[in-house]
């Protein structure tokens, strides 16, 4: 989707304003919202949730905090499979144990989100399309649902640097419509392909491409 | 090269959009702010609401925050940094195979399951940014700060990079490549920075002390005086 979360590139945000201290969180409340969103073992995938952010109206989506955010999404999705009622989120009370929860996280298993082991690539042997050095163009195409192919690129050249193995496709995930798993690039673009003679001529943006976002230059 | 320009062109328009948007940038820096109704309360009732439905545990909710405060944040990536830069064999590891030299050290999990770690030389400056979303290594650097998040940073950094580095206090000579990496997918990036002159008789806990936050990011360099307060 042309979202306003798709933002590589905008010049009208204003300057960026270092922080003045690391706090992780910035009033209680939004620590609870990261657990709660950790916590809850929803019927939907990682994909999912980023698009139900993408789905914020743009005015919303500039003026919320962070956290804020992340609390609208979870309500949003959790009412979308049931979960949860809108009644009960509007009431504050349990209308009734849900039937739909999945696993409840224990205080053990938040020790195991911290730990090596899991990987986000997968072990599948899928046939990669493109070659590390290969000259790429980025397709140049409008979904209107979650896509990870940034409006900046495409239609751009550029060119395969690394491949990054076989990951599945959230532009499918996020819709239901399977994992589609594919080679992941890493895809560099010369500064000026994407932004013109304004760029230094040195510099390139490198950009994590699935193998459907891509056909061959 | 035509840097005098573009100092002008990135004065004028960070002047013009701080005129603009000055309520944007005052959201951004103070985050939590921006909230128009009482979050306290209503994040509150959510809670209740998923501990009587049985769907969360409090006590992990508690373990959750505690973690993400305490247990991890940048001092695990600087951790990282110092071993590489102390220890050539690591480092050799740490770069080849980015996942597993971090979990030597016992560094992984959600949003590190795939990393990529990138060094910075003398001719190469790497920055680290997510136009899309807010993705970031939380093994190794915690939770990404408010800046990382904000929509300044999301929309410029890959137009711009220089004139952001430039607010954050660094200028990069014109014969230096900078490299924007947009973490579009679930690769995680960490910068390795370069290693300041007058530390080569540091033990790896005193190099690990200088290693800030953001020279992981690529928004800063190391220098050879102990970070402090600094970030």
């Amino acid at each position: 989707m042309n979202g306003i979360h798709d933002m590589g590139g905008m010049q009208d945000m204003g300057p960026v304003l270092p922080d003045k201290d690391q706090r992780v969180f910035h009033a209680a409340w939004e620590g609870r919202v990261f657990a709660l969103d950790m916590a809850v073992d929803g019927d939907w995938t990682g994909a999912a949730e980023r698009y139900q952010i993408e789905l914020i109206p743009p005015a919303d989506y500039l003026r919320m905090s962070y956290y804020e955010k992340w609390v609208t999404r979870l309500v949003e999705l959790m009412v979308k499979t049931s979960l949860v009622t809108r009644a009960e989120i509007e009431s504050g009370k349990a209308i009734e144990r849900t039937t739909k929860a999945g696993h409840v996280l224990s205080v053990a298993e938040v020790a195991a989100l911290i730990a090596p082991g899991s990987s986000a690539s997968e072990n599948l042997s899928v046939t990669a399309h493109f070659k590390v050095r290969q000259r790429v163009r980025a397709r140049n195409m409008n979904p209107e649902g979650h896509t990870r192919l940034p409006r900046y690129t495409r239609g751009k050249l550029g060119t395969v640097e690394r491949d990054y193995g076989v990951a599945v496709f959230p532009d499918t995930r996020a819709h239901g419509l399977g994992d589609k798993p594919q080679h992941v690039y890493s895809v560099r673009f010369a500064a000026r392909e994407l932004w013109g003679d304004q760029a230094s001529r040195r510099d390139s943006v490198y950009v994590d491409m699935w193998d459907d976002y891509l056909e061959p230059a | 090269m035509n840097t005098t320009r573009r100092d002008l062109l990135t004065a004028a328009l960070t002047a013009a959009g701080a005129a603009v948007t000055s309520d944007l940038a005052r959201a951004q820096e103070h985050d939590h702010q921006a909230v128009p109704s009482d979050p306290t309360l209503r994040v509150k009732a959510l809670e209740s609401l998923l501990v009587a439905k049985g769907i969360v545990d409090r006590a992990a909710l508690d373990a959750l925050v505690d973690t993400y405060e305490h247990k991890v944040g940048p001092r695990n990536g600087a951790r990282v940094v110092a071993r590489a830069w102390r220890d050539g064999a690591y480092k050799h590891r740490l770069l080849i195979n980015s996942t597993a030299a971090m979990a030597e050290l016992g560094y992984g999990g959600a949003q590190g399951e795939q990393m990529v770690v990138l060094e910075n030389s003398a001719k190469v400056h790497n920055l680290v940014v997510c136009t899309l979303c807010s993705c970031y290594p939380w093994p190794v650097l915690g939770l990404p700060p408010v800046w990382y998040r904000s929509a300044a940073y999301r929309s410029r950094s890959v137009i711009d990079p220089r004139g952001v580095l430039r607010e954050f206090g660094l200028e990069i000579a014109d014969d230096v490549e900078v490299r924007v990496w947009d973490s579009t997918a679930e690769l995680r990036y960490l910068v390795l920075p370069e290693r300041p002159a007058g530390t080569e008789n540091m033990s790896e806990a005193e190099l690990a002390a200088l290693v800030t936050r953001d020279s992981m990011v690529g928004v800063g360099k190391v220098t050879a005086q102990r970070a402090g307060t600094r970030t």
